[in-house]
């Protein structure tokens, strides 16, 4: 199947520092495809270089359309959603008021997110700023939800949420992700394991490996590019002394890892 | 008593003035991080060009007032959002290069002002109700300063109408906030730019005509002086808050009343009050937006 998003020798800058070098690969046209790599590596830059709100270069492909060159409204507007690291939900606005300004055409899917957070229907006129974190992220993916898009780039969705949570939202992206294709940030590698058909894995702004997610959570290679287990738990010393290289999967690929 | 009466209805008359200066300032700062110093010369402009229209409809007549009003906020409006366009877009989040830009713009207008109508100011007349006074509780208050609380009132009224109930005043809101995420939900935030430009223009445009009202003159420097005590008031009101602008704006301009009867330093008593605020509470009585 053609993949809905390629991206072929991205580089990310922020404030002139190169974040992101040379990385490529693609998004599939249906399920989750998971960005993993250690804290620091350019996931968030990835996505952000992506959408254009830093200033990047390569070539970005969505849907046969390079979208490289756009400006950030110009690749969401083509039917990319964004669902941000910490919410980023707008806290004096009502939560009614947050969905509305996520309204793109004329027809909202205002039935999806009611049946996936039925909750935010009775927080209408609630200011998001007052909602619990589990509630702001509930806003958030909302938004992303709230338009017919093709592809939807999702930012660690379950940090610092209380485990209850996790699962609510959890179970949302898997529903979400049914009907729309995801590209996925997570450190939870339960919630990977649970959402996603395929990895990304990045280390010192490259892309090292690109696979099955179970094939790769149960490898060792979760502990070399990762630095934890594969039951999420980390692992000691191995930011230091990365462990020796495992063979991949056989439809994996596994690039020669740059720790600069 | 009395004293103290005149003092505050002159003050919050003063303080009305400097509201509809520093209204646009507020909302261009949180909306865009835009520091305007060339905002004085939409006031500029427009209370000049609202006098010529007003004088040729009739000079010192209400007529020739309202249209003058009228023209001052179009004149505002339309100058504001030219900058915007031509100087402003190019330049957003380049802010050294911004104050570079609006300083120079606000130079060179003032220059082109003293050419066109000379450096003198020009007195002007106004209809004959807002020279006299009204009578409260034994004291006589200038009527032109109920002209300048009206104004002030309806702008407030029709900035705070727009931004609650229009589509472009949910993004601008949205945008004070967080542009950033305004622009990743697909929204072209520029077009809200130029709005926000627009409406302050329009403010300022308004406040150059009742400016040239309230000093019974126009001239080259109006906005120049009047934007020194918007930019306070916007300080002082905390960056990017039109409540905080609106509240600041009374006490600004209450206390240089009353220092400047009692002791007259209300210059030195308004600077000062900006030292206290900045020092106890840097973000401004209402402000909280961080660029």
């Amino acid at each position: 199947m053609t993949p809905i998003l390629t991206v072929q020798d991205l580089n990310v800058r922020i404030a002139g520092q190169q974040v992101v070098e040379d990385v490529s690969f693609d998004v599939a046209a249906h399920g989750v495809t998971a960005l993993l790599g250690r804290n620091g590596v350019g996931k968030s830059s990835t996505l952000k270089g992506l959408l254009g709100l830093y200033e990047r270069s390569g070539e970005v492909t969505f849907d046969g359309t390079r979208i490289d060159k756009l400006m950030t409204h110009r690749v969401v507007q083509q039917g990319i959603a964004y669902v941000p690291e910490d919410r980023e939900v707008f806290s004096q606005l009502t939560v009614a008021e947050n969905l509305r300004l996520a309204e793109r055409g004329g027809a909202p899917q205002r039935a999806l997110v009611d049946e996936l957070f039925p909750e935010l229907r009775q927080r209408a006129n609630q200011q998001a700023g007052t909602l619990s974190g589990g509630q702001q992220q509930m806003v958030s993916l909302s938004r992303a939800l709230m338009n017919d898009n093709q592809l939807i780039l999702v930012d660690e969705p379950t940090k610092g949420l209380a485990p209850l949570i996790v699962g609510t939202v959890t179970e949302a992206l898997k529903k979400a992700a049914e009907i729309t294709p995801m590209l996925l940030v997570e450190q939870n590698l339960q919630v990977v394991r649970d959402l996603a058909h395929t990895v990304v894995v990045l280390s010192g702004g490259r892309v090292v490996h690109t696979g099955p997610a179970d094939e790769f959570l149960d490898s060792d290679l979760v502990q070399r590019h990762l630095g934890v287990s594969s039951d999420g738990k980390a692992a000691e010393g191995l930011d230091e002394e990365p462990a020796e290289k495992a063979d991949g999967p056989a439809s994996s690929t596994e690039a020669k890892e740059d720790d600069t | 008593m009395s004293a103290v009466i005149l003092l505050l209805i002159t003050g919050v008359g003063l303080g009305a003035l400097y509201f509809l200066v520093a209204s646009g300032l507020s909302l261009i700062y949180g909306l865009m991080g835009v520091l305007n110093f060339a905002h004085g010369s939409f006031l500029t402009l427009s209370g000049f060009l609202g006098w010529e229209v007003g004088r040729r409809v009739g000079d010192g007549s209400w007529a020739g007032l309202l249209i003058g009003m009228a023209v001052g906020v179009l004149v505002g409006a339309g100058s504001a959002a030219l900058t915007e366009l031509v100087f402003i877009r190019r330049l957003y989040n380049r802010h050294i290069e911004q104050v570079l830009v609006t300083v120079g713009l606000g130079l060179a207008t003032v220059a082109l002002f003293e050419g066109i109508w000379g450096s003198d100011p020009i007195q002007i007349k106004s209809p004959g109700w807002l020279s006299r006074t009204t009578e409260i509780a034994g004291v006589h208050i200038p009527n032109d300063r109920w002209l300048l609380i009206g104004a002030a009132v309806a702008v407030l009224l029709l900035i705070v109408l727009f931004l609650q109930k229009t589509s472009y005043g949910l993004i601008i809101r949205a945008g004070v906030e967080n542009r950033t995420m305004v622009t990743a939900l697909g929204i072209d935030v520029r077009r809200a730019f130029t709005i926000v430009f627009a409406i302050g223009g329009a403010a300022a445009g308004l406040g150059g005509v009742l400016a040239s009202v309230y000093y019974g003159q126009v001239s080259a420097h109006q906005g120049t002086s009047l934007l020194i005590y918007a930019f306070i008031v916007t300080v002082i009101g905390g960056l990017g808050s039109l409540s905080g602008a609106a509240i600041a704006a009374v006490i600004v301009a209450v206390i240089q009343q009353f220092a400047n009867y009692y002791f007259g330093a209300g210059d030195l008593a308004v600077v000062l009050l900006l030292a206290v605020v900045i020092l106890v509470r840097p973000t401004g009585l209402m402000g909280k937006v961080k660029h």
